[in-house]
């Protein structure tokens, strides 16, 4: 889903909550019109190839993609809005003289698609009188017809628009009778019908689904006012993530309740409701050093920003300098095979593989079958994020798949896949990790978030913060970040829970590039401690 | 793409209206052209060039509203998106908050395009780029860019007789230059609507000197310092502080703006004509700024005219939509299409004169609310940050975090420089004092 797909909603609680304005609008029957036809669009592809071909491409794919979102979008009592839209169309990427070259098109005659490809060659011709050195391909052996779809059970998109409304207003309604003033609450559904062609000889169709259901909540007290956004995950499931199954459902004692790959809205609100209260009431946190257990709702995001970006090989490189910035990670830190990353219990995985994730699929957006592989092992550093054009930087022979563009109309390039921590052997529960605290902070959910340009520095919030005392929960306390240094950090992991408490989070909207492009990608992770953080006091008298 | 005159927008947004059945309906039609170039590690990494119409047709039936949009402009979709929006609006619950859209209007006069900035080639683009790259060459050091111009045209029609439309071209180009041990890193940035102003080689010159003289940095102890924040460093707080600046949030009880009424008592619920800054600080929006103009009205067609935000200090005026003023009884106000913030003929060069001890920032990166009640945010300086003492640069110092209030900062205020655009705004140069730095950085 691309981010100028929205327009700015503003107003407190709701962050950056957008409101859509482009695509082609769709009726909601014709959303289940079906897709165009394999055959047809494999022509087109091979017009694509070789009108490329034929104007000197010494390689070339094309992207014919369909890309459907719907939006409801409420507030309170009322519905603010619905809109479903469409964007469809043709990109085509070429090497050509050692160099890339894309161009796209929203129409798909077979002479449009042929121009398309000759102006890719065109583009690339150009810049090749500033290419310092002709792009190196990684090897992929063609696929031939393949297909894949999301693992899903019920299509979002086939749910009458009346039950979406009902369930999010009684979300609502849920948060509201129980102590929130006011809230929003949006569910975002994306498919991404995706085909994909090479010269290397692969024709992959492939249908992708996501989904979003947020929301922000506010409650005003005598002193000012709280927020507590939902604890539910973005996914890449289909409607059933809303069934709110009971087995996919963690309790932590005095705390929160943690989602799988299930979520329950209503209860959710409604505890964000009755925890609204508890904030506005509840003390302010004492600034010091504390050991901190950390819900994987909460965590998912520190890991995207403290491990997933910093081991973009691009950024590594400095193709990103001038935006996102560079990383700490360096080459030949890497290359020493000793830098400690993290304490020996931190092993932390890249894959685009895992059921239910945002960045699950079976072939990135330049056709290389995706997989799962090391970043840290046992504390060390051991691999980085790369694309097909990318892996011989660093001496491999394999792109690991990480190749993605937000839409047919953007020149796809290296995207995180999604980069998740391993549980612990030994199948602990979340209380077992919280057990041996005994002056610490419970955080779950995902708040305020700061890092800098190569991913040293940090300071990240929560949604919620609870004393832990003793190796017990206690009270819910406010006004918590923590800042802190990110080898530092995973050098002060200490307790991981197991396999039964690994739950996925995710970012609908991670942004990178210029023109900045949107990508989702999910982290998993079980609750996880941290000793001996510094945690400061984010209340202000102004 | 050639962009859409006035004369032809006109005709097709009226074949649109002809098309309808609903109660009401509003079409707006925007289009943009642009053209990009992005190098990294001294040389070009992608170029392309991009255009795109979207057609939005908003239907209403009574209090019911749906919105659709297409891309295709031939006779048949015009109505099939027409007819989308007609269904979408009958599927939507009634919205109670539903206004009416606005009649025939009368528009101010804006300098918000420049041809030249129409007339760019990738060639152009591509000598632009490398004007940036051969300084960064020839001193050793390596160059990531972006430059990319814009031309964008929007048209509102409704079928109350309102008509709207007006053209703008706009240019940004951003560059960071790092030594090639990567100790040293520096950055620049220019926003322009006229292309011809644009200098990259110049702009390059000034982040290779702040690359050159960022190297070795030495660390200083976090805390509360005099600070001289270039306009690229503060004008995402600016920005940020006006976006919450919403009437109706404040009346809710849920903005810095919100004023607690005591149980019984009754009077006004936000801080409206409150002195809450330094009396040096006036703050409006001005669609005619010469500088940095903007269009002559928001999305629903309501003219912009220049409005005041912060008046010596004073909360002067605050936005709201066409429902909370007519719930509120009062005037509607919408946003601005820029934040104009006035300042002082100081340079730059002149505040780091006068200044015995302080701390010079480029620019904040990263920044991320902490508390919105407080509008206190946190985020990091990043690509040239350096120590003054007695009036001169003294050395380079270490990235700091910062954990700070725009209201806080606009109460400590020093000096305040020469305004300069930057993201279609005008913010000064200025000097802050007891700005809080709370940790230090290790990233160059």
């Amino acid at each position: 889903m691309e981010r100028r797909d929205f327009i700015k909603l503003g107003g407190v609680g709701m962050g950056t909550i957008m409101l859509p304005m482009s695509g082609i609008a769709v009726s909601a029957e014709q959303m289940l019109d079906k897709p165009m036809d394999v055959a047809y669009k494999k022509k087109l592809a091979d017009i694509a190839l070789n009108a490329a071909k034929a104007k000197g491409a010494t390689y070339a794919d094309a992207r014919i993609g369909r890309y459907l979102n719907q939006f409801v979008t409420t507030r309170e009592t009322r519905v603010d809005n619905i809109v479903n839209t469409e964007s469809a169309g043709i990109g085509i990427r070429v090497i050509a003289n050692g160099t890339w070259g894309f161009a796209s098109t929203s129409n798909m005659t077979p002479d449009s698609v042929a121009k398309t490809a000759e102006k890719a060659v065109a583009v690339a011709k150009a810049n090749s009188k500033f290419q310092t050195s002709p792009v190196v391909l990684a090897p992929v052996k063609g696929t031939g017809d393949v297909s894949w779809q999301t693992p899903i059970t019920k299509n979002a998109m086939e749910v009458p628009i009346k039950d979406k409304v009902e369930l999010l207003l009684a979300a609502n309604n849920a948060a509201m009778t129980n102590g929130a003033n006011y809230i929003t609450s949006i569910m975002f559904l994306v498919n991404e019908q995706k085909y994909f062609a090479s010269t290397d000889g692969s024709y992959i169709d492939q249908d992708i689904h996501r989904l979003w259901a947020p929301f922000f909540a506010t409650a005003i007290g005598e002193n000012g006012f709280k927020q507590r956004n939902g604890l539910g995950n973005p996914v890449g499931m289909g409607y059933e993530y809303l069934d709110g199954l009971e087995k996919d459902k963690i309790r932590i004692q005095g705390a929160n309740v943690g989602y799988n790959n299930s979520y329950d809205i209503i209860e959710d609100a409604a505890a964000a409701g009755k925890q609204l209260k508890a904030k506005l009431a509840a003390k302010s946190v004492e600034p010091g050093k504390y050991d901190l257990v950390l819900d994987p709702a909460h965590l998912m995001l520190t890991i995207h920003e403290s491990v997933g970006h910093p081991l973009e090989l691009d950024r590594v490189l400095g193709y990103e300098a001038n935006f996102a910035g560079t990383s700490f990670a360096t080459l030949d830190k890497w290359k020493s095979g000793k830098f400690q990353y993290g304490s020996d219990i931190v092993n932390l995985f890249a894959d685009k593989t895992q059921p239910y994730s945002l960045g699950n699929v079976a072939y990135d957006d330049e056709g290389v079958k995706t997989k799962q592989w090391d970043l840290v092992k046992d504390g060390i550093l051991v691999n980085y994020q790369a694309t097909r054009d990318q892996v011989h930087m660093i001496d491999q022979k394999e792109s690991h798949g990480c190749c993605y563009s937000q839409s047919w109309r953007d020149v796809q390039f290296q995207r995180m896949p999604n980069v998740s921590l391993k549980p612990n052997e030994k199948d602990i529960s979340a209380e077992d990790v919280i057990k041996d605290v005994e002056k610490g902070i419970y955080i779950a959910g995902r708040g305020s978030f700061s890092i800098d340009q190569q991913r040293y520095n940090f300071q990240f919030g929560g949604q919620l913060f609870y004393e832990i005392k003793d190796g017990k929960i206690v009270d819910q306390i406010e006004d918590v970040a923590y800042q802190s240094n990110t080898q530092e950090f995973w050098n002060s992991c200490t307790q991981l829970a197991g396999k039964s408490d690994y739950r996925l989070g995710g970012s609908f909207f991670d942004g990178k590039g210029q023109p900045s492009q949107s990508s989702a990608v999910s982290h998993g992770c079980p609750t996880t401690r941290f000793n001996n953080i510094n945690v400061i006091n984010t209340a202000r008298n102004v | 793409m050639t962009m859409i005159t006035e004369e032809t927008a006109k005709k097709l947004l009226t074949k649109v209206l002809a098309f309808s059945k609903a109660d009401e309906c509003e079409c707006n039609l925007d289009g943009r052209t642009a053209g990009n170039i992005r190098y990294a590690r001294n040389t070009v990494s992608t170029a392309g060039e991009e255009s795109d119409v979207v057609l939005a047709v908003q239907s209403t039936f009574g209090k019911r509203m749906g919105v659709a949009t297409i891309n295709e402009f031939d006779d048949a979709s015009l109505e099939k998106v027409v007819r989308r929006s007609e269904e979408l609006a009958r599927l939507a619950p009634e919205n109670e908050e539903l206004m009416p859209v606005f009649g025939k209007q009368a528009y101010l006069k804006t300098p918000t395009y420049v041809e030249a900035t129409a007339k760019v080639t990738p060639e152009v683009r591509a000598n632009a780029a490398d004007a940036s790259i051969t300084p960064s060459k020839k001193n050793k050091m390596i160059a990531s860019g972006f430059l990319e111009e814009e031309v964008t045209f929007s048209a509102i029609m409704n079928s109350k007789g309102l008509f709207a439309y007006n053209t703008a071209t706009n240019v940004d180009f951003s560059v960071t230059i790092r030594t090639e041990d990567g100790k040293g890193s520096g950055w620049a940035t220019r926003n322009f609507s006229d292309y011809s102003m644009l200098d990259t080689g110049k702009a390059s010159e000034i982040a290779i000197q702040k690359a050159r003289g960022s190297v070795d940095a030495k660390e200083m102890e976090p805390g509360k310092y005099t600070v001289i924040l270039e306009p690229a460093a503060s004008v995402t707080l600016i920005n940020n502080m006006i976006n919450n600046f919403g009437q109706r949030e404040a009346d809710e009880g849920r903005s810095f703006l919100s004023k607690k009424v005591p149980k019984g008592e009754k009077g006004p619920s936000n801080k409206l004509g409150e002195k809450m800054f330094d009396e040096r600080v006036n703050i409006y929006t001005d669609p005619q700024h010469p500088i940095a103009p903007s269009a002559p009205f928001g999305g629903n067609g309501y003219p912009r005219k220049r409005m005041d935000w912060i008046k010596n200090g004073v909360i002067a005026n605050m936005p709201n939509t066409p429902y909370w003023a007519k719930h509120t009884n009062t005037e509607y106000i919408p946003g601005g299409g820029n934040i104009i913030m006035a300042g002082g003929s100081e340079s730059l060069e002149d505040m780091i004169k006068n200044t015995r001890r302080g701390v010079l920032v480029t620019r904040l990166w990263y920044i991320r609310t902490l508390d919105p009640q407080t509008l206190l945010y946190t985020g990091l300086t990043r690509d040239g940050t350096f120590y003054i003492e007695n009036g001169k640069i003294k050395y380079p110092i270490k990235n700091f975090r910062f954990n700070e209030s725009p209201i806080v900062m606009l109460n400590n205020i020093e000096a305040l420089g020469v305004p300069q655009r930057i993201d279609g705004n005008m913010i000064p140069p200025m000097k802050i004092r007891d700005f809080t730095f709370s940790s230090l950085s290790d990233a160059v």
